[in-house]
Order: C-alpha cells, then structure tokens, then sequence
C-alpha cells in the first residue's frame, strides 16, 4: 500500500476520501483555490496546498497544478473524487508520467467510455444493450437529416465528447432538426471541445437504473448491483436509491450481469458506473459508463455494507478484490438526497451566499455527507451540492420514513435550499410506490 | 427611453451574447452568467437597441446589477 494520498478534489467528497485515507492510515494532501481557503476538507487532511485563484479552470481543474502539489507535497497517489478532473484521461495520464499511482480506471478506458459513440460500440460489442441510435460521429447536417429519418422521431441529439446533459437536445419534428444541430454543437463545441453529435431514439418516460462495478488488476470484476436515479432536474439527479424499486428479478439480473459483462469486456479496473435507461417493459438500454466514484456512491455502500472508497485505493495499491460477486448481498434499502443551494422561487436557479446557520440530522440509519459548515461560503465557483443525506432501513418503507423525518430536521439559512421540493418528493404517492421515471420533474410532479 | 438590465442572480460573465448597436426581441439573451455549473442566461426584458454593455467576460457581477442598458 502507497503512504500519501493527494485529493484532487473539494467539498463532501475531498472529505469522503480523506475518511477513507484514515481507515487505512494513509497521510492526506487536500487541494484548495482561493475562494476555499479554511474550507472544511482543507482542514482534515494532514497538509492542504493553495492551487490557484477561484475559478476551477485556474484551480481544480489545473492538471499541472495539482500534479505539481502531488509532487512537491510527497503524494504517492492521486484521488480525483468525482466531476472536475475524474474523466479527464489526460489528467491520469499525467499523474502516471509524474510517478503517481491514480485511484481510478487507466487513461485508456477513461477515454475509451468519455468517447459516447465509442462506449456504444465497444457495449454493443460485448452484447450490451444499447439505445437505438447512430454508431459513428455524424457528419454535416445532410448526414444528420439521413440518419434521423432511419431512426425516426422523436429523436435526441447528443454530445459523442461528453455526457451529463450537455449539448443535448430533444428533436420531435424534421423540421426541428436543423436548429437543434447547430444549438446542441455549438454547446457540445464549448464544454468537450468537439462539436461531435450522434443521435439516439427517445424513449418516453424512463426510468434510469445504473449498477456499481468493481474490477481489480487480477482479471477480477464484479457488480454490486444497482441503483434508482430517475429523479432529476436537468439531468442532474436529486433522489437516489438501491435497490431500485418496482424492477422484476428478470430485469435486474439482466441489467446487473449486462454491466459486468460490459465492464470485463474492456478489462476495466477501480469503481465505474454503468447508466441504462429501462422502459415500461423492463427492457434495458446502455446510456453511458461514468469511470468514477458517483455521488451516489453511498446508498450502494449502506445496502452492501462494504466501503468504496477503501476499496479504490486497496485496488489501486495492486490489490486483488476480496469479494466473489455471489458474496455480494444487499441488506435493506437506502436513499439519497442531494441538497442543493438552489431558489425554488427562481426556477431552482443557484443560490449562493453564507451558511448563517446549519442543523444536521443524526441517528440510527441516517448518514450525511456534508462539504459545508455554519459560516460556509457558497460560492458562484462551483457546484451547488450543500451535501447528501442518506437514510437506510430494513425495507423501503423504513427507509422512506426516516428520509422524511431527516429532512424535517434540517435546517438551513444564508442560502435557499430545495429541501422542502425534496420533502415533496419522499412524502408523494409516486414515490412512496416507487412509481418514478425520468421525466417526472420537469412534469411538475413534484410541485408545492 | 432607456432601461437597465439587471442580472437576477449572482454569477459571473460566461459570455457577453449582444454588442452594443444590436437590435434585439423581448427574450434574447444578452449576457450568459455561469453561476454553480449553469449557464444562465440574462435576457432583454422588451424589444430595443442595446445601448450599452457593463460588464466583461470573467467578471464577477451581483444579484441586481446593472449589466446592460436598453434604449
């Protein structure tokens, strides 16, 4: 096992990996800009390193910096957490040329699964099932015009450099086409470099299902099965759950056993995520591989038992997985909340500001993850997760009850929080039927 | 007559989307805010020329201030 681990990272998760880290005894090297100087995960680790001024691109996301810090600090590894540089394969790549172990996949397969239409082939490959759809990067419009005619409307255009809902957009008209080309390139353009699009059927309603890989560097891999995340807004989600509700055994086998299939197919290594959406049929279909720890990381980790983030860096040491997948038992049911600083009065638009006051629930089956602390500055820089609650039980039912009553007990000000839309949420018919799908939100579901 | 355009939400400058002398319709966006990972457009109000552009890509604005003046 290496000694010293960097965390190129912030917030909730810096210090979710730091934990990890003193489990193991390891020493910790948090990353800061300037805006997070003081910040709660620059206090938990044993050094903190001053990286850049405020905005990510000079700060979290400056490979050389952060690379320069794990260097001079005596980092043996590098964490990347989740967002910023986790999917960046130059950024593994450049830690591995420094002489850094990174706690993560290998630059090939991170490029491999961010390359969309790439990770369509290799999973159709390996007899995934994947989303009706374009194979290749399309060409000019003419091109595009073809090929959604083949697949037929509605359709939706997507980014081939990139996923989480960027550059995204949905066409139910040919005539609607030629806008939507230029609009989701030009997106695509600015946030992956590329203006590549491929196209995909869309599906109405969904629900998305994603399962938790696991692969070691001994030929090992394995699924510690899955996880609900059809409560969203703007493709981000907000509600999380494992085991995913309402999904007969057929569907979820073939989901789970697809993913590992999947993921061994390209010899794939550490924790990585793959993203189905599934109809009303059961029918499942390959989104995207995420080759990262997700956010919602914990509710596998409540309902499994096992700890992640521990199990990352053991693999990353060269460590052989200890788990047989027929060892991998869930217990109970568990949900995740992400709370965000966001004004449910202004569209849910970020609201940033000082945390004047902040009452964290506590107790038996309920876990928070928290980036922030009374007195905390939310700032315009970054995400707006505040942090992630997490209610576990023996059944659903327990898990609900809890999660109600946990959100009941918080308390917020300085900032709006959509706490009382996440209070909507659990106490709703639909979910407490585990009746979800995709589309809920914007449906307006949910609305006070 | 002229009116001003205020940001509605605290961001900082991503893009500057209209120049001054640019004709614009009620709703287009002027200047796009990247605020926590969105990109956040501010639009005009009602139809009119733009007379004046305040702020700069990179630049830090607050919640109410002056970004642009319509004429």
């Amino acid at each position: 096992m290496f000694r010293t681990v960097l965390v190129a990272n912030r917030g909730e998760i810096a210090r979710r990996v730091f934990r990890a880290c003193r489990v193991l005894g390891l020493r910790t090297i948090a990353v800061y800009s300037e805006a997070d100087a003081g910040a709660p995960h620059t206090r938990e680790a044993d050094a903190a390193v001053l990286v850049g001024p405020a905005p990510a691109r000079e700060s979290y996301l400056a490979i050389d910096r952060i690379v320069t810090a794990a260097r001079e600090g005596g980092a043996d590894a590098v964490h990347p957490g989740y967002g910023f540089l986790s999917e960046n394969w130059r950024f593994a790549e450049a830690c591995l040329r420094a002489g850094l172990i990174f706690v993560g996949p290998t630059p090939a397969a991170i490029r491999a699964m961010g390359d969309k239409t790439e990770a369509r082939r290799l999973m159709q490959a390996a007899g995934v099932p994947i989303v009706p759809g374009s194979l290749e990067p399309l060409g000019d419009l003419a091109e595009t015009d073809r090929v959604a005619r083949e697949i037929g409307f509605p359709l939706i255009l997507k980014a081939a450099g990139g996923g989480g809902g960027i550059g995204m957009a949905r066409v139910t008209a040919p005539a609607e086409l030629a806008g939507a080309f230029t609009t989701a390139g030009r997106r695509a353009q600015a946030a992956f470099g590329t203006a590549a699009l491929y196209i995909e059927r869309y599906l109405e309603c969904p629900r998305h299902v994603e399962v938790q890989l696991f692969g070691d560097h001994h030929g090992t891999v394995v699924h510690l099965h899955e996880r609900e995340c059809s409560i969203q807004r703007r493709h981000q989600k907000v509600v999380e759950e494992s085991p995913a509700p309402r999904l007969t055994e057929t569907t979820r086998r073939g989901l789970t056993s697809a993913a590992a299939r999947g993921a061994a197919a390209i010899g794939y290594t550490n924790a990585g995520t793959m993203e189905f959406l599934v109809d009303d049929r059961g029918d499942f279909y390959f989104l995207e591989m995420n080759t990262r720890l997700q956010v919602e990381h914990a509710v596998t980790e409540e309902v499994t038992g096992l700890d992640l983030v521990v199990e990352q860096l053991r693999v990353a040491a060269g460590e052989a997985l200890p788990w047989r997948q027929e060892d991998i038992a869930t217990r109970g049911a568990s949900i995740e909340c992400r709370v965000y600083a966001e004004d449910p009065d202004k569209g849910f638009l970020p609201s940033p500001g000082t945390i004047g006051r902040l009452d964290l629930p506590a107790g038996d089956g309920v876990r928070v993850e928290s980036g922030v602390e009374t007195g905390s500055t939310v700032s315009v820089h970054y995400d707006p997760l505040l942090f992630k609650l997490i209610a576990h039980g023996g059944s659903r039912e327990e898990a609900v009850v809890r999660m109600a009553a946990s959100l009941d007990r918080c308390r917020v000000e300085g900032v709006k929080t959509n706490l009382a839309f996440l209070g909507r949420v659990v106490a709703s018919e639909a979910f407490r039927r585990g009746e979800v799908h995709t589309q809920m939100v914007e449906q307006g579901a949910f609305n006070a | 007559m002229p009116e001003e355009i205020k940001a509605h939400i605290t961001g900082v400058v991503f893009q500057i989307a209209a120049k001054p002398g640019d004709s614009v319709a009620a709703g287009d966006p002027v200047i796009v805010l990247e605020s926590m990972k969105m990109e956040i457009p501010v639009e005009a109000p009602r139809a009119g020329s733009v007379k004046e552009i305040r702020v700069k890509e990179g630049q830090t604005v607050q919640e109410g201030e002056t970004i642009a003046v319509l004429e």
